[in-house]
């Protein structure tokens, strides 16, 4: 495993056909049998990871002082990479369009400013945001498979996956079985995903398929780093810490784990994954220090929406302030920006 | 032209005032010096920032006078608990003035502000409060009833941590009931002088820390002078020795805390991406001017190639340049004769045949620089191997086997500190045992605390400072050797 990228093109994994997947897979656990025992030996020889020094190292980049016009960039590039989400048992199809009209103008007096990539709903909800957004660009994510808890039966969270991609998702955010992954039940977890990936890709172009690890369930930075080789091993496009329902979710040093991860895949395979962090960062200050960490860590090829984005509901907001303190020189207040 | 350029992002120095010319501390104000002057620069950028008053043996005479008086007088027979409230105001100021000293520290010496800011600072204060702790507890530190001080204890420090080189000798020193004569680094005096308007501000009592600026010869006159009870210095193996000669005899005891050429030793097991920012942090730090730097990495083998492709990637996102601006990672050389040294060892070690890799960085035009430095195919014969370099150069080793890596790590004359990187506690354990390192760091390296004893095994010196055992030297009960 080296970590300079191989001089070859970088493969956006949702070109790859199922059977590319497959053999990417076989090519590196070394048996074109994906079999449980093989999976577990492969995720087995992983590198550990140290906690400690883990955590060290995210402290460390959380200490990089962005500003001026480095601010001013990181500021716009984190709207760009923004999942705005809204994932309540009380939503309704008046909310959605709301929530869809914020992200198609995130600053009503300024065109210049840009838009978030994709906005984030329930499956049911897809269609009232397909509509919404229109031809904005802007794309539509669905937390599918049974989200969030995902226990439900691979038959049942394949037709709710085939539903959202019906209904014109582009995205598709799944959550792996946790409970087969902590019992060692590999195998499983990934055949899910490439069940999942199969529906994804049924459409006339391929829902990008986002899988959720819920670190907070998975807990070591050891499950950390093995589901998120798994998870790519299956052929995920994304991957993704948290369902925004469990504590603790998207933390600084889980991200660092997790990017570490897909630039070592990307250095493996030549496949470059994306990565989410989700659910609990709410300040500009918190996602340029995870901005940082893409930069430093995975590289800055992965500084672009479609390999990088940020699950959030309330992170827009405040970066849209920030946004107005660069440009005017003072602080508004939460009067000046719009709730959606 | 990177995606995401970071903006300069300075430290302000507006915080700190650089008066044009420092005098000496003695018996609690400062006084002209007798021994002429001496100007310290900016590493950075060459700027002078400071006359500096040198300190000749009559100017020491004076400074070793008023430590006696301020322990026979004052601090000797002061009850602990009397002197810890002394110790836990010094503590808290220095957390209070922290920017101040973090931005002259960085200015002085070259080192980048986020570690003077997050390491070199805090800790100073940590040690002093650390021992004020102690000074009202000195029955239960296991050196019977009642241990007492030696007196008047003489401290020379060295450049590369100056403000917390004085807390590591001034905060036990003063605990144990000493009274202290110090002198700093001639091209890091700044912050020492900094802290003496810090010790009139807490109302330490005159003469209880004296701080005499100066070269060799001041430092040489404060170990020499026969007043003083104890010597304790921090600095090269080449002076230590000189030192441990000139009291050879004298009733002095000495701490030496000398040179290193720690063995960072890497199994295949190891947990790699924390490993690599253990190696990075082992010798990066500080410019590699740090006397447990782990300059050697033993990797073994089968982990070889992937440990060094790694190590060069992350090499190259260390941004070297403006020590104040809070993103630098890489600072300037402390002085032109250090890098030179640097620049030396490091061209030999090219003639012996090992293979040199530096990170791709611009070097600032005024100033020291060096960038960071990889030799890869060391052998054990190699002078890079073999003598400290006290800078940003790392040599790569291979081994086989654990025992061989012990034999490795151990084959030097220095034994300072070590590391051992791996997911099998079992080995940490055995490796421990048989290294001979005063510290022995597990997954993870440089790591400084005011509770853990640091000290060296051979020519890294004796004595320790820190924890309980940081107090012995100062005692006359616990230096008895």
């Amino acid at each position: 495993m080296s970590t300079t990228a191989s001089s070859g093109t970088v493969v956006r994994p949702w070109d790859r056909s199922a059977a590319q997947v497959a053999q990417d897979a076989a090519g590196l656990i070394g048996s074109a049998e994906i079999s449980n025992t093989a999976l577990r030996r492969y995720l087995f020889g992983l590198p550990g990871v140290d906690e400690v020094g883990a955590k060290a190292r995210a402290a460390q980049l959380g200490t990089r002082s962005i500003k001026t016009t480095a601010k001013a960039w990181a500021l716009d590039t984190i709207i760009s990479m923004i999942d705005l989400t809204t994932l309540e048992g009380a939503d309704t199809p008046g909310k959605v369009r709301s929530l869809v009209a914020k992200a198609r103008t995130p600053e009503p007096g300024d065109p210049g400013c840009p838009r978030p990539a994709a906005v984030c709903v329930y499956n049911d909800m897809v269609s009232t945001a397909v509509e919404a957004v229109g031809s904005s660009g802007i794309h539509v994510a669905a937390v599918s498979t049974a989200f969030p808890s995902g226990r439900a039966s691979l038959a049942v969270r394949l037709a709710d996956t085939a539903d959202a991609v019906a209904a014109g998702a582009d995205e598709i955010d799944m959550v792996i079985d946790r409970g087969a992954f902590l019992a060692g039940d590999y195998l499983k977890v990934y055949e899910d995903i490439v069940a999942v990936r199969e529906v994804c890709h049924q459409g006339e172009r391929p829902a990008h398929l986002k899988v959720i690890l819920e670190t907070g369930e998975l807990v070591t930075y050891d499950n950390v780093r093995r589901a998120s080789w798994l998870s790519m091993l299956a052929g995920a496009d994304f991957i993704k810490t948290s369902t925004g329902k469990v504590q603790p979710a998207a933390t600084l040093p889980v991200t660092v784990v997790m990017l570490e991860a897909v630039r070592d895949f990307l250095a493996a395979t030549g496949v470059q994954v994306g990565v989410k962090p989700a659910g609990g960062i709410r300040t500009s200050k918190d996602a340029i220090k995870f901005l940082v960490a893409v930069n430093e860590v995975a590289g800055e090829r992965w500084l672009d929406p479609d390999f990088f984005r940020f699950g959030a509901s309330t992170l827009l907001n405040d970066v849209l302030l920030q946004r107005q303190k660069l440009s005017t020189g003072a602080y508004s207040g939460p009067d000046y920006v719009t709730i959606d | 032209m990177s995606l995401f350029e970071y903006a300069p992002a300075p430290e302000s120095r507006a915080v700190v005032d650089i008066a044009s010319s420092y005098g000496l501390f003695i018996d609690g104000a400062f006084t002209e010096g007798a021994g002429g002057s001496l100007k310290t620069i900016n590493p950075a950028t060459e700027e002078a920032l400071a006359e500096v008053a040198v300190a000749d043996e009559t100017d020491v005479d004076r400074a070793v006078a008023a430590a006696r008086r301020a322990h026979e007088r004052m601090w000797g027979p002061m009850p602990g608990a009397e002197r810890a409230k002394y110790l836990y105001r010094i503590a808290r100021l220095l957390a209070e003035r922290s920017r101040e000293f973090a931005v002259l520290e960085t200015l002085d010496n070259g080192k980048p502000i986020r570690e003077s800011r997050d390491v070199d600072v805090p800790l100073a204060s940590a040690w002093f409060f650390y021992y004020a702790g102690w000074a009202d507890k000195l029955d239960y530190a296991g050196y019977g009833p009642n241990p007492r001080p030696h007196g008047v204890v003489g401290q020379v420090i060295p450049w590369n941590f100056p403000l917390l080189m004085l807390a590591w000798k001034i905060a036990p020193a003063l605990a144990t009931g000493n009274t202290v004569v110090l002198k700093p680094a001639e091209t890091t005096p700044l912050t020492a002088l900094l802290f003496a308007d810090l010790l009139q501000q807490a109302e330490l009592p005159p003469g209880v820390v004296n701080i005499v600026t100066g070269a060799g010869p001041t430092g040489a006159a404060v170990v020499g002078h026969p007043g003083v009870d104890k010597v304790a210095f921090t600095g090269s193996t080449a002076v230590g020795k000189s030192i441990a000669k000139q009291i050879a005899g004298t009733r002095k005891h000495a701490t030496l805390e000398l040179g290193g050429k720690a063995a960072n030793i890497v199994f295949a097991d190891a947990p790699i991406d924390q490993a690599v920012e253990g190696i990075v942090n082992g010798i990066f730090f500080n410019q590699g001017q740090v006397c447990c730097a782990g300059s050697r990495v033993l990797v073994e083998e089968p982990l070889h190639d992937e440990l060094v492709d790694r190590l060069k990637a992350r090499l190259g996102t260390l941004r070297l340049g403006d020590p104040m601006d809070k993103n630098t990672d890489i600072g300037a050389i402390n002085s032109a004769r250090q890098l030179e040294r640097i620049t030396d060892l490091s061209a030999a070690g090219e003639a012996e045949g090992a293979v040199r890799w530096s990170a791709d960085c611009a070097i600032p035009e005024s100033g020291f620089w060096f960038p960071p430095t990889v030799f890869t195919q060391v052998s054990a014969a190699h002078r890079i191997a073999r003598e400290e370099i006290f800078g940003p150069v790392l040599s790569v080793l291979t081994f086989r086997t654990p025992a061989e890596a012990v034999a490795k790590a151990n084959n030097t004359p220095y034994g300072l500190s070590a590391g051992i990187w791996t997911e099998k506690g079992s080995r940490i354990l055995w490796m421990a045992d048989r290294l001979r390192a005063g510290v022995v760091w597990a997954n993870t390296f440089n790591k400084f605390d005011p509770t853990s004893p640091f000290g060296g095994y051979k020519e890294s010196g004796y004595g320790r400072e820190g924890g309980r055992q940081g107090l012995g030297p100062y005692l006359v009960e616990g230096d008895v050797r």
